[in-house]
Order: C-alpha cells, then structure tokens, then sequence
C-alpha cells in the first residue's frame, strides 16, 4: 500500500513538470564584467539594465511575459567568452544571447553561437570578421572598415595629419583591424604612417614613445582601449608631444578622463553616441531615463546594449517563438528599428547595419560632441 | 582482524571490470548526455592529465616546479599550429604570416598530439638542467619565471604563435575517447613507474635527495627523467586542451592554470595519483558548480545578486583552509587499492554484525 | 642614442628601481627571518594603493592623512597575513606555507575584483588624491624630470636610513637578527619571537604601501592585479641582492629597474620581453651566484 503512495506521488510530481508553463523568458548575456576592458562590459550592462527596466516583459502568445536575462562574465578573454556561450546554450538553455562587447571575445563566442545554431547580438564588436559568413551573429554598431575610413577622412582634413603614429595593442583582434583599415585609407589620401606595439595591460610605453617622436609624428593614433589611449596621452605629452591625438571607439569611457586628467585634453575619437547627438527620436527619452536612473552620462556601450536588448525583444515578439532558428529569421528581417544609437536596418544577408556615427572630444574634462555622420 | 591481500588474478580483473565500467558509461553519455555535460567530461579528463603529471613531478619526485602552464602551452600550441587549415593559419596571421614549414603543414589529430608531447618533453630537458640545481624555494621561484618566460616569448614570436591574438578555429578534434583514453594511459604509465624500483627511488629522492645519493641512486637523472615524462604527458594534455575550447592566447597560460592545478592536487593528495584523479574531478565539477554564486540566485525568497569573481575567493579560501587544516588531503600519500577498498568493506561488514575477534 | 636620451632613461629607470627597492626589502625581511616568499607582499602592494585610494574618496582624508592612513591599515593587513596564514605553519614544510602563500596571494586579488571591482580606478590628482605639484615636470635643458623622481629616491633614502638604524642600533633590530640566525636560541634568550616577526611584516607591509603609492602617482592606472607583476619583480631583486639582507634588497631593486628600462631603451623592439628579462637575470643570478650581489654562503647540512 506504502509502494502505491509512493508511485501516486511521483506520478503527479512528474505531470506538474512537464505540464510547466513558461513563466519567463531567458536570454543570455555574455559581457566583460571583469579584467582589462571591465569598464565597457560593465557599462554595457547598465544600460541593458536600464532596458529591462523600461520593458520588463515580452509580447508572447497573447500574453506579457516576464524576461529575465542570464549574465556571466567572460573576464575579457577569449577561451571564457566561447565557453560562457557554451554554458549559455547548453545549460541555460537560452534561444538569443547579448554581447560581448570588445571583437575578440565576440570572435571566440560567435564561433560557438553559430555552431549551435544561436542568434548572438554583439552590441559595440566592431571587427568585420564578426559577422562575415555567419549566419546567426549581428551587430548593434557600425563595422572597422566603416570606421577607420571615418577616422582616416578626420585625420587628413580636419586635423591636417600627414604622418601619423599607430600605436598598436597586439592582444586585440579589434585593434589589429582597426590600424589595417586605417592605413588602408589613410594611404589614399598620401598620408604616411608607421606602427608601435604594445599589450592591453601594459602601464610603461616610454621606450615606444621614446622611438616614435624621434621620427617626429604629427598625430597619435590610437586605436586600442581607454586605458592605455589614457597612459600613452599621458606619456607622450610628458616627453614633449604637442601634436594632434586621435582614438577610435575604444576611448568612450569615463576612465578616459579620470585616468588620462589633462592629457587627454582634445583627442578626438569616433564612436556611436553621445547624448547631444540626435541620432533617432528615441535618444532623447533614453538620455532623460538614464540620467535618471544613474545620475551620469550615459555612454556608446549602454546605449547600444540598450538596443540590443530592445532588438532581441522585438525579434522574439515578432517570431512569437522561442525556436532559435525562428528568433534568428525575425532579426534578420528587421527593418527601420528606432534605435538610441540610430536606425537599424540589417540588409540582405548580412548581420552589419547601416548606421551613423560620431565624433566626439574631450574639452575641460568633459566629452563633448564635435560631428554626427550620417550614412 | 587480519589483513588480506586479494591475489593478482583478482586484482586484474577487477580493473578490467572497472575500465569496461568507465567506457561504458563514456558510450552512455556520448549519446545521451547534453553538449554541456560532455564538456564537463572531458575537462575532468584533461584536468587528470595534468593534475597527475603535477603530483608526480612535485609530490612523488618532490621537485616543487610551478613552471606546468608552460609546458601545457607548448603542448597546446605545437599541437594546435600542426592541425589548423592552411587557409585558417593564413586568416589568423594578421601581424606576420606564419613560418615555413608550418604554414604549410596541416596532419591529423594522433600525429599532432604525440609531437606536441615531444616538444614539450624536449622543453622539460632542456629546462630541467639549470633548475635542478636549486631547491626548495628557489626551485619554485625560478620554475614560475620559466614557465612565464615560455608564455612571454608565445606573447611575442607573432610569426610562430600569432603573438597575443592567439590561434582561433582550432579544429575540435578533442572527444570523450581521447581524452579518457589519453588519462588512462598516463594515469597506467605514472603508476606503473611509482610502483617500480624506479619510483622507490624517486621517493627516496624527495625524502632526502642526500641520502639517496649516498645509496648510490643517479639523483640527477632521475629528476631529469621524472620532469621530462611529466612534461611530456602535461603536453599532450595541453593539446586536448585546446581543441577543446578551440581557442588559445597566451593569457590562458598564466599562473593561475599552475595554481589551478596546483589546488587539485594539494586538495586530493599531493603524492599520491589517486588522490590527483579525485582532486580534479572534484575541483572541475565543483568549479562549475560554483558558478552559481556569480549569477544571481535565491534561496526561499532572499535573492543574493551574482558577484562576477566571486569563485576564485572561494577557490583561494579553499586552498588557504586546506593548507592550514587539511595539508595531506585526500588521500594523504596513499593510493587506492583494490586491496584497500576491500579491506574498508570487510571491515565495515563486520562491524554491522557485532565485533567479531 | 645620445647622452641625453640616455640619462632622460636613466633617471626613469631609477624611480622605478626606488619603488622595486621599498617592495623587495619587505620580501628580503620576511624570508630573512621566517624563509618564506611571502608571494602575497605583491598584493599587499595593491591593498596599499587602494587604501589611499578610498581614504580620500570615501572618507574624504586629506591627502597627506590618507597615505599615512593607509600605510598603516597596510601594516596592519600584513600582520594579519602573517598571523592568519603563516604562523600556524611556522613549523610544517616550507611547501606547505609556499603553497599557502600562493593561496592568499590569489585570494587578495580576487577579493579586491570582488570588494572593489574589476574596473580600474584612476590614482589622479584632478580627483584631489594628492596635489598637483607633484607631477610637476622639471626641465633641464631638454631632459624631462618628473618632480615624482626625485620624491621617490628621496623616500627611499630616507626609508634606508631609518631601517638600517632600526635593524642595527636597536633592540628590536638586534632581535630580528637574531632570529633570522635561530629561532629557537632567540626564544631561549627570552625574545616573543611572534611580536617580533609581526612587527616585521608590519615593516615591510607598510614599505610596501608606500611603494604602492609612488607607483600609482607614476602609473595612475590601479586593478586588482596591479602588484602582481612588480610583487614578482621585487622578489627577483631581492634575490638578486641578497635575499636577507636590506641593503641587498635595495642593490637588487636600483639594478632590477635599471637593466629593465636600459634593455628596452637600447633596444625598443624587444619590449615585450621586458618582463622576461627580469626571469633571465634571476636564472643566471641563481645559477652562477645564488646566494646574490651581497648574500652570505649558508652551508648545506646534512
């Protein structure tokens, strides 16, 4: 009689877990939370908590469903990106994953999402590597090749540059292509260049700054992270560098300034947003909410992860699915999204939308915005 | 209560019995278990490669080497250069292309992987001259900087291992058979050695490398022997390694993988291959499983928000209360043994039926 | 490479040498008196900085109040190290407190990504952590001098002085001595050998503070992991004086930081090995030299 109890029990147990309603969504979210490029893993994560604050729940099946979404850190390497990914699909089983935000990590976690058959949305992964022939992997920012054409055009007009310095942070896919595709572009316009080197997490650059100004620069370009682009400032105006100096997206971070101080007085950098830039009739809403929430300017990597965000929403509402496959088809076919960094449109094939850009600088401490381009 | 010592033809066969019982479940889970868990399977493996290739270099020889993570890069890299696609090396290059002939070069898994050991074990030789003419401290001192050194030059040689962007799209050749088959064997090789002559001897080194010299035993030779076969299969482990995760850069050789590694075997044992198998399972499932304090999780109705890094406070805590109360761990020195085992049950039998004289 | 390149170098290298000095001499201590690498004085480093660091941020300290502050919260973090973790293995293998060592190294660190983040905190003097004037760059003829050099081989002066005087001319010093030579006679003698190995690591914690400080006011840039790298590097130029002997500590330091900065000035395309060069020199010191530049022969018993 005891035994019968006991298989009634279990039976009905059994029945209530598989009869389990979906009480939430799950999205995972792989992010640099910790380690060299912490900074925009962190913010970038702001701003996606922002965004579910604002749209906590998803259209699905005639009803509003709670998201919750799963973060792990990747500590800004590459064998942890793929296998937070791994864990992501494997064991959280999410059907769309969010970031990461720096090009190699996205490299690495890309490879796993389209072997599995995963939409990833990578929010600020530059490198055009990222999504070529990939299927399932898009991006929320515009792509290197745009941006060093950018940066170039700068260089040449703007600053008047004619023989640049390049310093190179050789850990980094994302610095790598980036410096490619600016000498590419600078070169056609008769600039001349040459190249330093150095790693992420290097504090010292005097012997290559040594080396570079006896060969008498006019600019420094510095494509790689805030950190160093806030160290090599420092040390080049110290040994005596009174030229232009020139950064890519990777300078958009208040450490910048809190590191760099007044050294890095007028570098101009590009990058996606500024909360001046009116870049699509959702800015201005975002900008107000964010200085509300946070008290502080919100910056590129929580805007676009804030797109992101929305993006995945808007791709599951609009598969009414959690099928991956299906999630992956409605993102692709998204079309006009208005999002905080600009319009998104992801053209035939192809996970890179078309989207403008901008310049910032940095004058008495502040970030301040100098041109929006438009595609 | 006496002692017995079941007979050799008993002991084989239990073994037997056991390896079926393993490769059994390995077919089970190949076929039915979820990618995630499969992962985890073979990390366990790998981790038991390394692990006891560690226990035997610094437990069983007792040279206290913390260079590992360099010999596991050379193996990974060696390993990974020999099997990547001629059209990959050329897509990954970015700074300077690749040297001939290995640009050119492109063999299958097996071939990679015992060249890899090789290599590796060549590198062992050649540092183990210098090193181990110091002790104790200075061993470990100068271990760590060789085994950071050899990751420094892996930072710097882009056109022999691409530098600090690493090799990507390493073919995935790494599976429950190869990694399980790749323990079993040196897990079989190490042991046979220790229950040698040859590993009493290495015994009598660690205890007191003057005496033993005393006794006649060639000292040198046989730490050079012992670092050499440790770094061979530690190679080989590293090669596994990355086609399994299928990326590799430098920064995943830093000391932290030696610490790593180094907590698997102090928490099983350091001296004894049992207590290193036990160790890295434990600590590959339990870091896993740790994972769950990085992201937010609730008890009843109390939500605790996910630390990122709170893991490895738990994991140095974890060495640090080892060491201070728990320093043999484990299994102290000792070694399972199907005499052991029986004995324990025999003795628990008996004890559930009254005491018997 | 003309003269002045050369001595813009130098004076560059030896700042760095004077602040791998202040780490090195609390390694030297500790393992003259308790042969231990006290892998976790590199960490300390780190705790130094950031002490000052929230001194003046969260407390609002003055900047002069905040590094004496935080030299003594980091003296106090040392002791406590030293109490928690080592004293129990006072008398277990020396691979046991080696590995200990390694283990509250790594749990410093991860505590501090924990406790204080993984993003990097900006030591600047634009937050008011400590007055301008100290970046101050002083010209002669066309060498750039940051007024932080010459405040750093100031403190380490200073610093030699007074310790030498402790370590020699007083009874505290007279009984670190001791102990360094036998423990167990210093016991015997009436000597509470635990206060005095406390008081050591408190020495060499709160030098390491200091260090910290100077580091960050040159590399403003502070992370959990930044004494890693220096912790190891002052280790090698102890070892590479002298290891137990102060002034060894600081030999080894000067030359530690000077062949640094020298080999990548003469030769910039091997920068990426700076690190390595430091390995290479500790090899070739403990293979042709172990006892360093100023040790003293310590013979093997059987």
């Amino acid at each position: 009689m005891k035994r019968f109890y006991v298989f009634l029990v279990i039976a009905v147990v059994s029945l209530l877990v598989f009869a389990e309603e979906v009480t939430e969504v799950k999205i995972g979210a792989g992010w640099e939370m910790t380690g060299p490029i912490a900074g925009f893993g962190q913010m970038s994560w702001d701003g996606v908590k922002l965004a579910i604050k604002l749209r906590p729940t998803v259209n699905l099946w005639g009803k509003e469903i709670p998201v919750k979404v799963v973060l792990l850190d990747n500590k800004g390497d590459k064998a942890e990106a793929a296998n937070v990914v791994k864990r992501l699909i494997d064991f959280e089983n999410v059907p769309v994953i969010l970031g990461p935000c720096t090009s190699s990590c996205a490299l690495a976690a890309g490879a796993i999402a389209e072997q599995r058959k995963v939409a990833m949305l990578a929010n600020t992964a530059t490198n055009p590597l990222v999504t070529q022939n990939r299927r399932y992997i898009f991006r929320a920012c515009f792509t290197d090749v745009l941006q060093g054409e950018l940066l170039a055009k700068f260089a040449w007009e703007e600053l008047k540059a004619r023989h640049v310095v390049i310093m190179v942070d050789v850990a980094q896919d994302y610095v790598v292509g980036l410096a490619n595709y600016f000498k590419k572009a600078f070169a056609k316009y008769g600039g001349t260049f040459f190249e330093e080197y150095y790693n992420t997490g290097d504090q010292d650059f005097t012997a290559q700054l040594t080396d570079a100004l006896s060969r008498n620069p006019d600019t420094i370009f510095m494509p790689g992270y805030y950190a160093e682009i806030a160290l090599i400032s420092k040390q080049a105006r110290e040994l005596g560098f009174e030229g232009s100096l020139l950064a890519g997206d990777g300078a958009d971070a208040p450490e910048l300034i809190q590191i760099g101080g007044e050294f890095v007085e007028g570098l101009c950098y590009t990058t996606y947003f500024h909360q001046d830039a009116d870049l699509s009739p959702a800015t201005k809403p975002f900008v107000e909410a964010y200085w509300k929430e946070y008290n502080r300017r919100p910056d590129a990597f929580g805007a676009l992860a804030f797109d992101a965000y929305n993006l995945a929403l808007d791709a599951i509402e609009k598969a009414q699915s959690l099928d991956p496959e299906e999630i992956r088809n409605a993102l692709a076919s998204i079309k006009g999204f208005q999002g905080v960094a600009g319009t998104i449109t992801y053209p035939e094939g192809s996970g890179d939308p078309i989207k403008p850009a901008v310049i910032n600088t940095v004058e008495n401490g502040q970030f301040v915005l100098k041109t929006v381009i438009h595609p | 209560m006496q002692r017995k010592t079941l007979s050799t033809k008993t002991q084989f066969f239990l073994t037997l019995f056991l390896v079926l019982g393993i490769w059994f479940l390995l077919f089970l889970a190949k076929n039915n278990a979820s990618e995630y868990v499969i992962l985890i399977l073979n990390l366990i493996a790998i981790n038991v490669i390394f692990a006891t290739t560690l226990t035997f270099i610094n437990g069983i020889t007792g040279i206290f080497s913390l260079g590992h993570a360099g010999f596991i890069a050379i193996g990974a890299y060696v390993s990974s250069l020999l099997t990547l696609p001629i059209e990959q090396k050329e897509m990954s290059f970015l700074i300077k292309p690749l040297i001939y002939p290995l640009n050119k070069v492109e063999m299958s898994f097996f071939p990679a992987c015992i060249i890899a050991g090789l290599v590796s074990a060549l590198f062992g030789y050649i540092v183990a001259a210098p090193s181990l003419r110091l002790i104790g401290d200075y061993l470990a001192i100068a271990t760590l900087g060789l085994g950071e050194t050899i990751r420094i030059i892996a930072n710097n040689t882009w056109s022999i291992t691409n530098g600090a962007l690493g090799l990507k799209a390493i073919p995935p050749y790494t599976n429950l058979w190869w990694t399980w088959g790749w323990a079993f064997v040196t897990v079989l090789v190490i042991a046979s050695l220790v229950k040698s002559s040859y590993g009493r001897a290495l015994k009598a080194i660690r205890e007191d490398s003057l005496a033993a010299k005393a006794m006649g035993i060639n000292v040198f030779s046989h730490q050079v022997m012992s670092f050499v076969l440790g770094s061979f299969f530690a190679g080989i482990g590293g090669a596994l390694w990355a086609h399994l995760i299928t990326t590799i850069d430098p920064k995943s050789f830093m000391f932290v993988k030696t610490f790593e590694i180094l907590i698997m075997t102090v928490l099983g044992g350091l001296g004894s291959i049992s207590g290193a198998i036990i160790g890295a399972a434990i600590y590959t499932v339990g870091l896993e499983f740790l994972r769950v304090l990085e992201a937010p999780f609730s008890i009843g109705s109390i939500t605790f928000p996910g630390i990122p890094g709170m893991r490895m406070v738990v994991l140095s805590l974890l060495l640090i209360l080892l060491m201070l109360f728990w320093r043999r761990g484990i299994m102290g020195r000792r070694e399972l043994s199907w005499d052991g085992l029986y004995n324990l049950l025999r003795r628990i039998r008996f004890s559930s039926r009254g005491d018997r004289a | 490479m003309n003269v002045q390149t050369f001595l813009q170098h130098f004076i560059n290298a030896l700042s760095l040498g004077g602040i791998y000095a202040l780490i090195a001499i609390g390694y030297t201590m500790v393992y003259g008196i308790l042969r231990l690498i006290n892998f976790a004085h590199g960490d300390v480093f780190t705790y130094g900085i950031y002490f000052a660091f929230y001194a003046v941020v969260a407390f609002f300290f003055p900047w002069w109040m905040a590094f004496i502050f935080s030299i003594f919260v980091t003296a106090l973090l040392g002791a406590a190290i030293e109490r928690v973790a080592y004293r129990p293995l006072r008398n277990a293998p020396r691979i046991s407190a080696l590995i200990t060592a390694i283990g509250v190294s790594f749990f410093l660190e991860n505590f501090a990504i924990v406790a204080f983040g993984g993003r990097a905190k900006s030591f600047n003097p634009q937050t008011g952590i400590y007055p301008t004037t100290f970046l101050k760059m002083l010209r002669f003829g066309n060498i750039r001098v940051p007024l932080l050099t010459f405040l750093t081989l100031g403190v380490v002066a200073l610093v030699l002085i007074i310790l030498l005087w402790i370590v020699y001319h007083t009874k505290v010093g007279m009984a670190m001595r001791a102990i360094s030579k036998d423990i167990t006679a210093t016991r015997l003698m009436g000597v509470n050998a635990d206060r005095i190995v406390s008081f050591t690591f408190m020495i060499g914690s709160g030098l390491a503070a200091v260090g910290g400080i100077l580091w960050a006011m040159k590399y403003p840039q502070i992370y959990p992991f930044t004494g890693m790298i220096p912790g190891l590097k002052a280790f090698i130029a102890a070892v590479v004086g002298g290891i137990g002997s102060i002034q060894g500590a600081m030999i080894g330091g000067f030359t530690l930081g000077v062949a640094e900065i020298m080999i990548v000035a003469f030769f910039p395309s091997w920068a990426g090995y700076k690190d390595a060069f430091a390995y290479a020199i500790l090899l070739v010191m403990l293979l042709f030299r172990p006892t360093g530049i100023l040790g003293v022969e310590v013979p093997e018993k059987v």
